[in-house]
């Protein structure tokens, strides 16, 4: 199962539970923790369901590129980190 | 309320309180280290409020108080539609929360990059105003200090329900007499230096950087504008410039007494390309006759050296008419007692202040 991370810094705001998951693909697995706690969702997607401008996401410790689709391959052991990226302050 | 403020800043919410030697104090911070864009105060004797705040790496969030800001919880923030593809202009984007009023029961929130909001369930739910975001004239609106175009200023009418004019930098002033239903410019009048010749009275063009509606007499309307100052005696359907100004008629702020819409206060800066006070000296100009004339208000105010700006919700005015307040985007507030006359200073060492709010 991929593991979904999220930084501490969320905590001050919102729960985040780390998420096991069978998703294939990183939005179905963002999808999968969203599922556990809906608010979560509005503090890593904007309005149009991208990754937020200051939000950036690692696989298997690869900044992920693709911030529109979230289309990144998970493997099973795959790990996934969502981190503020400094750019937002 | 008059013996209550509030100060939305940089780095969190100040509740501000007046005891009995008159000195505003700090009473209270809420979201502290988080950047509050606006705020609305306590609604109609409620302990109802509204804080927006605009998380640099999360995204805008909207929390309410029940208790006057003793404790909050997060609401729904506004959100924009599906953007249809190729859709022209900014992206639908929730970029910041502008401006917040109410009005009968229901909020209002305007917001960068150009969508006005309406919440009829307290904050639970929020519908973009469609026929505002769809007029074909927003394509043109473009931003002012900003990536994107904003609403800063929601102008109810204290008498007439569905009525209001929001003004837009830039993108003029728009007026809906029918509860948000359907939308015209108005902000005929004004003139934009920054456009060329041929443009500069396009009303779809202008930066009102601000603009306050007197509660007494709802005809009269300020505007502090990118290129001066602007009245209106007739509901925005016109818009007088106001010559003579002292010191600067360049700035963001403008307060227009709630009892006597002939009595406005602004906050100069040198000018467009150079924005700190003129010759270090900061000053608040006043009018008392609607505009024919000007006293320049100094005492109490550093008057050298000084750099501070007050930005375009950094004066307000309470209910009474006297008690003022003046903050800066390097995070000194003044407050006044006598409608400007003196002035003493509350703080020199606040965030940088987005935000005054009396109630």
């Amino acid at each position: 199962m991929a593991v979904v991370h999220f930084t501490p810094q969320l905590r001050r705001f919102v729960a985040t539970p780390e998420v096991q998951t069978s998703a294939a693909t990183l939005r179905a697995a963002l999808e999968a923790a969203f599922e556990t706690n809906p608010r979560l969702r509005g503090y890593v997607l904007d309005d149009q369901g991208h990754l937020r401008a200051n939000v950036v996401v690692f696989v298997d410790g690869r900044r992920s590129g693709d911030r529109v689709r979230l289309a990144d391959r998970l493997e099973p052991a795959s790990r996934v980190f969502v981190m503020q990226a400094l750019s937002g302050g | 309320m008059n013996d209550r403020a509030w100060v939305a800043t940089r780095k969190g919410l100040l509740e501000l309180r007046r005891g009995g030697s008159a000195a505003w104090e700090i009473a209270r911070a809420s979201f502290l280290g988080e950047p509050v864009s606006m705020l609305l105060p306590p609604i109609g004797g409620t302990g109802r409020m509204f804080a927006a705040l605009n998380l640099g790496h999360f995204g805008v969030k909207v929390h309410v108080s029940d208790d006057c800001g003793a404790t909050w919880n997060e609401v729904a923030a506004p959100a924009y539609p599906q953007q249809p593809e190729n859709a022209p202009g900014p992206a639908w984007k929730l970029v910041q929360i502008w401006s917040l009023a109410e009005a009968r029961g229901t909020i209002w929130a305007g917001t960068l990059p150009g969508g006005l909001f309406r919440s009829h369930d307290g904050g639970a739910s929020w519908q973009l105003v469609e026929s505002l975001w769809n007029r074909p004239e927003r394509l043109e609106w473009f931003g002012g200090g900003y990536d994107v175009p904003g609403i800063h200023s929601i102008c109810t009418h204290p008498q007439r329900a569905g009525e209001m004019l929001v003004g837009v930098s830039c993108g003029g002033a728009w007026h809906s007499a029918d509860d948000g239903a359907s939308w015209t410019s108005r902000a005929k009048g004004m003139r934009a230096q920054y456009m060329p010749p041929e443009q500069a009275e396009n009303a779809n063009t202008q930066d009102p950087h601000a603009i306050v509606r007197c509660a007494a007499g709802p005809d009269r309307l300020w505007c502090q504008h990118h290129n001066g100052i602007w009245r209106s005696d007739d509901n925005a359907a016109s818009w007088q410039q106001v010559s003579g100004v002292p010191v600067s008629d360049f700035g963001f702020a403008v307060a227009v007494d709630p009892r006597d819409g002939d009595r406005a206060w602004f906050v100069p800066a040198i000018a467009d390309e150079r924005r700190v006070p003129k010759d270090g000296a900061f000053v608040v100009n006043r009018t008392r006759d609607g505009g024919k004339s000007f006293e320049t208000l100094r005492e109490g105010l550093p008057q050298s050296q000084c750099y501070d700006l007050a930005y375009r919700h950094g004066l307000a005015v309470a209910d009474d008419g006297k008690s003022l307040l003046v903050g800066s985007t390097t995070g000194s507030l003044w407050a006044s007692h006598d409608a400007g006359e003196r002035w003493s200073v509350v703080s020199n060492h606040m965030p940088p202040i987005f935000a005054l709010r009396f109630g």
